[in-house]
């Protein structure tokens, strides 16, 4: 379980997170939308241990965040940079499983394994660079994915991809976490995906000093569908209530 | 005594002086099959190698001729030079691959106390410079120190080796490492301080190892910055080599000859030596730049 209790974060004067609370209970996929600038990847920070709180307290499973937590996997926004150029796209979706304890060629198969799934059977001998910006974004979630973190931190992590492998791997990260269970909480700017894929989407407000804005369960009948779910009637109003949400949060602005 | 020293031609020219800056290639037309796609892409780059031999094969020849012209005693012509050294040098049994005892007692040593100083200076820059700049503090605490270590021309430390060495091969091999040992060891330090800290991020949520983080973060990205280092050490150790062995109290080397050449007034040798020390270099150079091309040229700079 996670637990963020009125959590604060600065940058020297500039307040970005002001007083947020969050309970996130074992397995729930949490989508986290909110305007740019407003938060987000400090938050996603926050939780992974790589910034200290200001205020309040990050608790993964009853224990305070000081470190980075265990067998927590994150995709950066800024995935490009996040991989080591100098190792092959095998080699960099590998290297989690360093801590496992696994053998060199066991470690090779699990990454062709994961590679294969995002799509990324062909390229695995290439480096980074080779690739475009979403296969390289692709990398990024194979890595995240590779060692089946229990905690699972996404920076808009679909930002640059095409709409068809878009929903294709939102129905990857669905599948994924229907087996693997994972905690995962998941940052976007698209109301839509947020809705289709989270079991609950918590909306911030513009910063500075954002606070949540919408706690918002989201209870649609059935698996997801790409085509059915996004018909649906409680689709739709769900989607329009955190539309509404971010709408009302600009206003605020002066 | 003269001490003046000589300047070593291609070495002299500085580090990264490769002037093979692509021919501009015109983007082949993907019309065109696949063997005439590679020739166009192929065939300007064959292009500018030649034509740089050729400018090279030119100057030569000009001053060929104008040596020859002019007479001079002081300028000899560069193919008396060339047969020169090849009779010196390089005209010894096959056994010795082509060397003559010349060669094997004044161009080996040379290279070996080269080889020597500028493997320290290489081992003991990178090792150093990767602990400075590992750490902010560290970086900010020793810069000064090291930007003064960096200003001071190391061919005036080696007056110091001397007295503390005595004249002889350690001496030189000290000389050597200590004057190349700080272009690698700022390089180093610079390349592993502007490491991107969001992979620094990225190493702390997979909880590498510091060995890994070694290995797989800090080494790799600070090598184009390493291999700066080395190129600048690897003419400095040309230099210093040749400097140590101008000294009086030499017996052996391509510094030696000179000196020893300039004494008995034999300008061909002093021409032959030149012309050996600025292949050298340039060999050299080039051989480090492979190295550098197989080991960071397989990536985008970052
Ligand atoms: N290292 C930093 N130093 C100072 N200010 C920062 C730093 N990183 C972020 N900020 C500020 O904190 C605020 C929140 O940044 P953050 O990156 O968390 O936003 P975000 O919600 O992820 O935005 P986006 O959707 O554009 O990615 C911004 O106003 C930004 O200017
Ligand atoms: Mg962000």
């Amino acid at each position: 379980m996670l637990t963020l209790d009125s959590l604060g974060r600065h940058y020297g004067d500039h307040l970005v997170l002001r007083d947020i609370s969050l309970t996130v209970p074992d397995g729930q996929l949490l989508c986290v939308v909110g305007p740019s600038g407003c938060g987000k990847s400090t938050l996603l920070r926050t939780i992974a241990g790589l910034l200290p709180a200001h205020e309040g307290t990050v608790t993964v499973d009853d224990t305070p965040v000081s470190g980075v937590p265990d067998r927590l996997a994150v995709v950066f926004q800024d995935y490009g940079r996040s991989l080591f150029p100098w190792l092959t796209v095998r080699e960099n979706v590998a290297l989690p499983l360093r801590r496992r304890g696994l053998g060199r060629a066991e470690r090779r198969a699990e990454a062709e394994r994961i590679l294969e799934r995002v799509g990324l059977g062909g390229v695995a001998r290439r480096h980074p660079w080779q690739l475009s910006g979403g296969m390289q974004q692709r990398v990024a979630i194979a890595r995240a994915l590779v060692c089946r973190p229990a905690l699972l931190l996404m920076d808009e992590p679909f930002g640059s991809l095409d709409a068809q492998t878009r929903e294709d791997l939102e129905d990857l990260l669905l599948e994924v976490h229907r087996t693997d269970g994972a905690t995962i909480v998941f940052v976007t700017h698209d109301i839509d995906e947020s809705v289709y894929v989270g079991d609950r989407v918590v909306v911030l407000s513009p910063g500075p000093g954002s606070r949540v804005l919408l706690d918002l369960p989201v209870e649609l009948p059935g698996p997801r569908d790409q085509i059915g779910t996004r018909g649906l009637p409680g689709f739709v109003a769900l989607r329009a209530q955190v539309g509404r949400a971010v709408r009302s949060g600009k206003k605020e602005l002066p | 005594m003269n001490r003046r020293v000589p300047t070593p031609g291609g070495a002299g020219s500085g580090p990264g002086a490769d002037p093979v800056t692509p021919a501009p290639t015109p983007t082949p037309i993907p019309t065109t099959s696949r063997t005439e796609s590679r020739t166009t892409r192929v065939g300007p780059l064959a292009r500018g190698a030649l034509l740089r031999w050729l400018v090279l094969a030119l100057a030569v020849g000009v001053w060929q001729l104008v040596a020859r012209a002019h007479g001079s005693v002081y300028f000899p012509p560069p193919a008396r030079i060339a047969r020169h050294a090849y009779d010196l040098w390089f005209s010894g049994p096959a056994r010795h691959l082509l060397l003559t005892d010349a060669a094997v007692d004044n161009i080996l040593p040379s290279l070996g106390r080269m080889a020597a100083g500028f493997a320290l200076a290489a081992v003991a820059g990178v090792a150093l410079g990767i602990a400075v700049g590992r750490s902010r503090r560290t970086y900010a605490l020793c810069n000064p120190v090291l930007q003064f270590a960096r200003a001071v021309p190391p061919p005036a430390l080696v007056p110091v080796f001397v007295v503390v060495l005595d004249f002889g091969t350690q001496m030189q091999v000290a000389s050597i490492a200590f004057s190349a040992v700080w272009p690698v060891l700022i390089n180093t330090a610079e390349g592993a301080r502007n490491l991107d800290p969001l992979r620094v991020e990225v190493a702390t949520v997979l909880r590498l190892t510091a060995f890994e983080r070694l290995w797989l973060l800090l080494l790799p990205s600070a090598l184009p910055r390493i291999f700066a280092g080395l190129r600048l050490s690897l003419s400095l150790s040309l230099i210093l080599m040749v400097f140590s062995e101008l000294l009086p109290g030499t017996a052996d080397g391509i510094g030696f000859t000179l000196t020893d050449a300039q004494s008995r007034s034999d300008l061909l040798t002093v021409w032959a030596a030149l012309v050996l020390l600025g292949a050298l270099g340039f060999l050299l150079n080039t051989g480090l730049l492979a190295v550098e091309k197989r080991l960071v040229g397989s990536r985008r700079p970052t």
